[in-house]
């Protein structure tokens, strides 16, 4: 096994990040597979639009927003986004950035909270439609509000749901009765009277068959 | 419409708002399926964690444990020898196939060809079977595993694998016959849920759907792994985004990993190894295992404790049967990772879906779901 090779910084993306928005805005960090940075989270939505719609840069595809939890350590959360730019498959006008990809991450602490009581990103929705969906099952599996979400609900798991399971504190095993459910059409005593009807008429029907004749033997049998 | 509705693919529940026939708004629910995959392979130990991933995208299952294996050997730092690069690339083309195929068989038949469904599945009985030859289990095999595959090919693997392949191009030809003229089937499928070029990036959808719009992105070609880039074949498009142009593009995709496929089978030599050789992560030889004291307790650790993998994280992003596909991994250094998050096209795919129907007709809605070729194992994990 060799160390793996470190991934540098993309130094034309560092420099035109710093010019446009802030030069504290972005810290590079080593990774093993794609240029990474941290970026500060008051100044995400900035990066991210000089990312999407400078000429030179153009990451106009987000490939996901994901979080990871590092329970006990603070700041807690980190939310994780990975983009990409297409080159000539989608970079206008054609050949003007390269292909390449780009991972950010966000550093969220647990102890300042913000909308519901719960720590707090800034939601990517208005530069990527994509993100809805993505920001949403953040916030179901790991707790953290994205402000400025249009939509923010639980998605996968039930609406009436507590607790965020993928948080490193939320147990592994929990016994819960689905709470989410839909009136059934007829009372309890309606449904009850229906089974005991078709019990009757089932045990009516084997009665009349065990007084048919049984069939006689015959050699092939 | 749903969750039990036969052409959702599973449990999808789309609430339909309707003006007539004309929809007005859609809001699909998702979640039925979710399983907490993601939180259970962070009590697993790291080899145990590919037979959980394959549960996700259970028609591309081995694009799942591919994909997750190579982001845990990019930490690792692990490189495979050429035997196991083109094994895999045989098993993941083989696996785009097979999704193809389900795909196929499914979203004709919802559309109303039904004997389409019929042909197709004979075929993908036939990669089935070829999924019990490597491992005795058809749909998820966990043949691929970090540091190789689990054992070597087995004999007349090859041979049955040719045959397959041979047979291949006439049986899609024959697809083709039934659908693309058919004139029920172009007029259900031709301008409708059509996505602009602009949204359908904006919306995250790459892939096959990505490629019907005329964006010519394809993992294997722009970020090559697996040296992909030594193979010859062809990333096909289209511009019109309808449904028929998916469908053009996926069926021309169906020949094209025929092609690989075929490449791959010549360059696999008859005998060889099938693992890195590297016994930190991956068993020694059952010979030596028998014979040997230190690839005994090589062998139990591997198997008790399991192997650690360096602290860092990890994306590698494949091309599976729906688009791109990776594995987000996170270690702190330890037997079982912190982190394991999907990057599931499926679920970006049905975000999608109001854009596409909005407008439509409600019989389009199962030509649009069709076309997504969602899976709800990879939608909600």
């Amino acid at each position: 096994m060799e160390t793996p090779v470190q991934i540098p910084f993309d130094a034309q993306v560092l420099d035109l990040v710093r010019e446009r928005v802030f030069a504290d805005a972005i810290e590079p960090t080593p990774a093993v597979d794609m240029p990474t940075a941290y970026v500060a989270r008051e100044h995400l939505l900035a990066v991210c639009e000089t990312l999407r719609d400078h000429p030179a840069l153009q990451f106009s595809f987000l490939v996901e927003i994901t979080a990871a939890d590092y329970h006990p350590a603070s700041p807690r959360f980190e939310i994780v986004y990975h983009f990409a730019c297409l080159g000539e498959a989608f970079a206008q006008p054609s050949g003007a950035a390269v292909p390449r990809r780009l991972r950010l991450k966000v550093r969220v602490p647990d102890n300042d909270l913000g909308e519901q009581s719960l720590p707090w990103a800034h939601s990517l929705t208005p530069l990527w439609p994509a993100a809805n969906w993505l920001e949403r099952e953040v916030f179901d599996l790991f707790g953290v509000a994205f402000t400025g979400h249009p939509d923010l609900r639980r998605i996968l798991t039930p609406d009436d749901w507590t607790g965020h399971p993928l948080r490193k504190d939320y147990p592994v095993q929990v016994r819960k009765d689905a709470a989410s459910w839909s009136p059934m059409q007829l009372t309890v005593e309606e449904f009850a009277a229906n089974v005991r009807a078709t019990r009757a008429a089932s045990a009516a029907a084997a009665r009349s068959r065990a007084d048919e004749p049984v069939p006689a033997r015959t050699d092939k049998d | 419409m749903g969750p039990q509705h036969p052409s959702t693919h599973g449990v999808l529940r789309l609430v339909l708002e309707l003006d007539g026939e004309t929809i007005v708004g859609a809001e699909p629910t998702i979640g039925f399926l979710h399983t907490g995959i993601e939180k259970t392979s962070e009590q697993k130990k790291w080899q145990q964690v590919i037979p959980l991933v394959e549960r996700m995208d259970y028609l591309g299952a081995q694009s799942n444990s591919l994909s997750f294996c190579l982001s845990a050997e990019k930490l690792l730092g692990l490189e495979m020898p050429d035997r196991v690069t083109y094994i895999r690339v045989l098993i993941a083309e083989l696996q785009r196939l097979n999704s193809h195929l389900v795909w196929l068989a499914t979203h004709a038949m919802e559309i109303g060809a039904i004997s389409v469904m019929m042909y197709a599945f004979r075929e993908r009985e036939q990669l089935l079977n070829l999924n019990e030859m490597i491992a005795g289990f058809r749909l998820f095999p966990s043949y691929i595993r970090i540091g190789g595959l689990r054992e070597d090919l087995p004999r007349d693997y090859k041979k049955a694998v040719k045959e397959l392949l041979d047979k291949m191009p006439a049986a899609i030809d024959n697809y083709e016959l039934m659908l693309t003229k058919n004139q029920v089937w172009t007029k259900r499928t031709k301008g409708v849920a059509v996505l602009s070029k602009e949204m359908t990036l904006a919306l995250g959808l790459v892939g096959p759907m990505a490629r019907a719009v005329g964006i010519n992105y394809d993992v294997r070609r722009m970020w090559p792994y697996l040296k992909y880039e030594t193979f010859d074949f062809v990333v096909p498009t289209r511009t019109a985004g309808d449904v028929f142009a998916r469908y053009q593009v996926k069926v021309e995709e169906m020949r094209q990993s025929v092609r690989i496929c075929q490449q791959a089978l010549e360059r696999i030599s008859p005998a060889g190894v099938y693992d890195c050789g590297d016994y930190r992560v991956v068993p020694p030889p059952k010979d030596r295992v028998y014979t040997e004291m230190e690839a005994l307790i090589q062998h139990f650790l591997i198997y008790s404790q399991g192997f650690t993998v360096p602290k860092g994280e990890a994306y590698v992003p494949v091309e599976g049967a729906r688009g791109e596909h990776g594995f987000y991994i996170v270690s702190d250094g330890g037997n079982r990772p912190v982190r394991v998050k999907s990057r599931a096209p499926s679920f970006l795919a049905c975000q999608a879906l109001p854009h596409m129907i909005k407008g439509g007709l409600i019989a389009d809605v199962i030509a649009a779901i069709g076309s997504t070729d969602v899976v709800m194992g990879d939608v909600d994990r």
